[in-house]
């Protein structure tokens, strides 16, 4: 009985032995993520942030790495940024609302439901083959600003819509039978009360996925965006280079001093993101401290 | 019979509504044309590629050379490229984020989750040119110390780079299936003398499979779609190897290095990227479904 005991005790501390090895185990899996973070960022800033000067952000790409700078990949990456937002964001808050307050259990509803969560996972090249396809060959819209928007809206598309499906879904039903007990019809309460209560959340998902768009590379590649472009666009069917198209056309030439260049144009792009992601966190914070 | 006012007012309302939600309908109907608009310009240019190319010289061929004199169109190699990076990125992705999932759900006090959990998720939104700057520049220079015959691009630096991205994916959906099995279970293990490690071990895990599998599949979808980083640091030469060392080509890294060059509308080597573009588009589409499953059926709750 005595030596049952004890068996059941060292087989306690044993177990009690494995939890805290695996306790230090998991600790180091979550650290290994946040010291990668930190190394990525200071490597970049200690390679580029010698070159980051009023320059390199006003001066056109150029030959010589010294002398060259970002201004017509990132005057391109905001205008390609406002125009996919134009395109995205109607249709995809659009999907939303008829999604999560029109379609009912149907067949078809369930239909559009998998086509989006897949359209989520297909990879961004493939919408760069799309657009090549469809805007660039097909639409005759040629190498352009446009095409470059129209192919990054409809890989946004999907994002925008899951967010803002999650936001107007979180929004109380009370609220919406409230609405309606006083006469409201469907759309007024979709205007009146719904959008303007899953707001928060939809700019943020909007700010996050517009983020997402203008960090890409593979597609504006694949549609053909030039890698060399001394002049600003004059209209949405000018030819065009984005920010990270620039980054990564200087990351593959041999020579380090362009390499000097990709870290400066990182740290633009990171900066460039970080704002936006703090603007959605700030614009959530705001509004949702409005509604309540 | 004349029409009382509000009888007007209830037709025109009704009509509105019609008219809005046919307007919703067709943003919503919009997803479906973005993936028939991606199956027919695939299936249209890969058709005019298989006009060229015969299946066996594709499926068969060992050699991938479209953009040479002598030419080879054997996918192999650069199937074989895609594997072994999306093998590392999963080797590193798996563990380390079932293991961040698992310590955030059952291990980490509310208010560290709550600073954790979007911590870990920024590396997801890091644009995937500064992971490629990353993987060539620090982590293959690093890895040349340990291993010195590494090449300045192989698939280990980028496959290893690539699953650090894809972690905060597999961390962030197992964790949403860990959450979701019910306390009760958990709770009664506990009662019944279990400890937690065991709890997790034969209770939690094995309840929450499907989506933690769920986000597995999904991980291996991102690894085999994810361009730049491969196109960056993991080389352009389609050898058919399974040497971690030496430089591979995968088969999005090939469609961006066609890109680059001007390659006329209509060639063989246009037709090249659809086709190649097809097998991405089928494989991913393939592992997004299942793991779309794999999720539903936690919502239904199995348990």
């Amino acid at each position: 009985m005595k030596q049952h005991d004890n068996d059941d005790l060292t087989f306690i501390s044993i177990d009690r032995k494995i939890e805290k090895a695996f306790i230090a185990i998991m600790a180091i899996a979550v650290t290994i993520p946040l010291v990668i973070m930190v190394m990525l960022l200071i490597d970049t800033f200690i390679d580029g942030s010698g070159r980051l000067n009023v320059d390199f952000l006003t001066s056109f790409p150029s030959r010589f790495a010294e002398s060259a700078g970002i201004l017509s990949p990132l005057v391109g990456s905001g205008i390609l940024m406002v125009l996919t937002a134009l395109f995205a964001v109607p249709v995809g808050i659009g999907a939303a609302v008829y999604l999560e307050e029109y379609a009912g259990k149907t067949r078809l509803s369930s239909f559009i439901e998998i086509n989006i969560s897949n359209l989520a996972g297909v990879p961004s090249i493939i919408y760069g083959l799309l657009g090549l396809g469809l805007f660039v060959r097909y639409m005759q819209l040629g190498r352009s600003l446009l095409a470059g928007a129209l192919t990054l809206s409809l890989m946004a598309l999907p994002m925008i819509i899951i967010a803002s499906r999650e936001a107007i879904r979180s929004v109380p039903r009370e609220l919406r039978e409230a609405a309606y007990a006083l006469g409201a019809d469907k759309w007024m309460t979709i205007k009146k009360i719904v959008l303007p209560m899953s707001l928060p959340g939809i700019l943020t998902g909007i700010i996050l996925s517009l983020a997402r768009a203008i960090g890409e590379t593979a597609p504006i590649i694949t549609i053909g965006a030039l890698t060399y472009v001394a002049f600003l666009p004059d209209s949405v069917m000018s030819p065009f280079t984005a920010l990270p198209v620039q980054i990564f056309n200087w990351i593959s030439r041999p020579q380090t001093e362009f390499h000097i260049n990709a870290a400066a144009g990182i740290i633009v792009l990171l900066v460039v993101m970080l704002l936006m992601n703090s603007l959605a966190i700030i614009l959530r914070y705001r509004l949702q401290r409005r509604i309540q | 019979m004349m029409k009382t006012e509000q009888q007007e007012l209830f037709t025109k309302r009704t009509l509105t509504e019609r008219w809005i939600s046919a307007v919703l309908f067709a943003c919503a109907a919009v997803s479906i044309a973005v993936t028939a608009g991606i199956v027919m310009v695939l299936l249209f240019e890969t058709k005019e590629f298989f006009s060229k190319v015969s299946f066996g010289q594709f499926f068969l061929d060992t050699q991938w050379t479209p953009l040479f004199a002598q030419k080879h169109f054997g996918i192999w190699p650069l199937f074989v490229g895609t594997l072994l990076t999306s093998f590392f990125a999963m080797i590193t992705a798996i563990p380390m984020g079932l293991l961040i999932a698992i310590f955030l759900s059952e291990y980490a006090p509310e208010q560290l989750r709550r600073i954790l959990k979007p911590i870990v998720e920024i590396l997801a939104g890091i644009p995937t040119v500064v992971y490629g700057y990353f993987a060539l520049t620090f982590v293959t220079p690093l890895l040349q110390k340990v291993i010195p015959d590494l090449a300045g691009f192989n698939s280990l630096s980028p496959g290893i780079v690539m699953g650090i991205m894809i972690t905060p994916i597999v961390a962030s959906l197992s964790e949403d299936a860990i959450y979701s099995v019910p306390a009760s279970l958990r709770e009664g293990a506990l009662a019944l003398g279990s400890t937690r490690l065991r709890a997790i071990r034969y209770i939690i895990l094995p309840t929450a499979f499907s989506g933690i599998a769920a986000s597995f599949i999904l991980g291996i979808s991102r690894a085999v779609g994810e361009t730049m980083i491969v196109a960056i640091a993991a080389g352009q030469q389609p050898i058919l190897t399974f040497d971690p060392r030496v430089p591979i080509e995968t088969m999005t890294a090939y469609i961006v290095q066609v890109s680059l060059g001007d390659t006329p509308h209509g060639t063989l080597e246009y037709n090249t990227i659809f086709a190649v573009g097809s097998m991405l588009f089928i494989i991913t589409m393939i592992f997004n479904l299942i793991s779309f499953y794999l999720r539903k059926k936690i919502l239904k709750g199995y348990i």
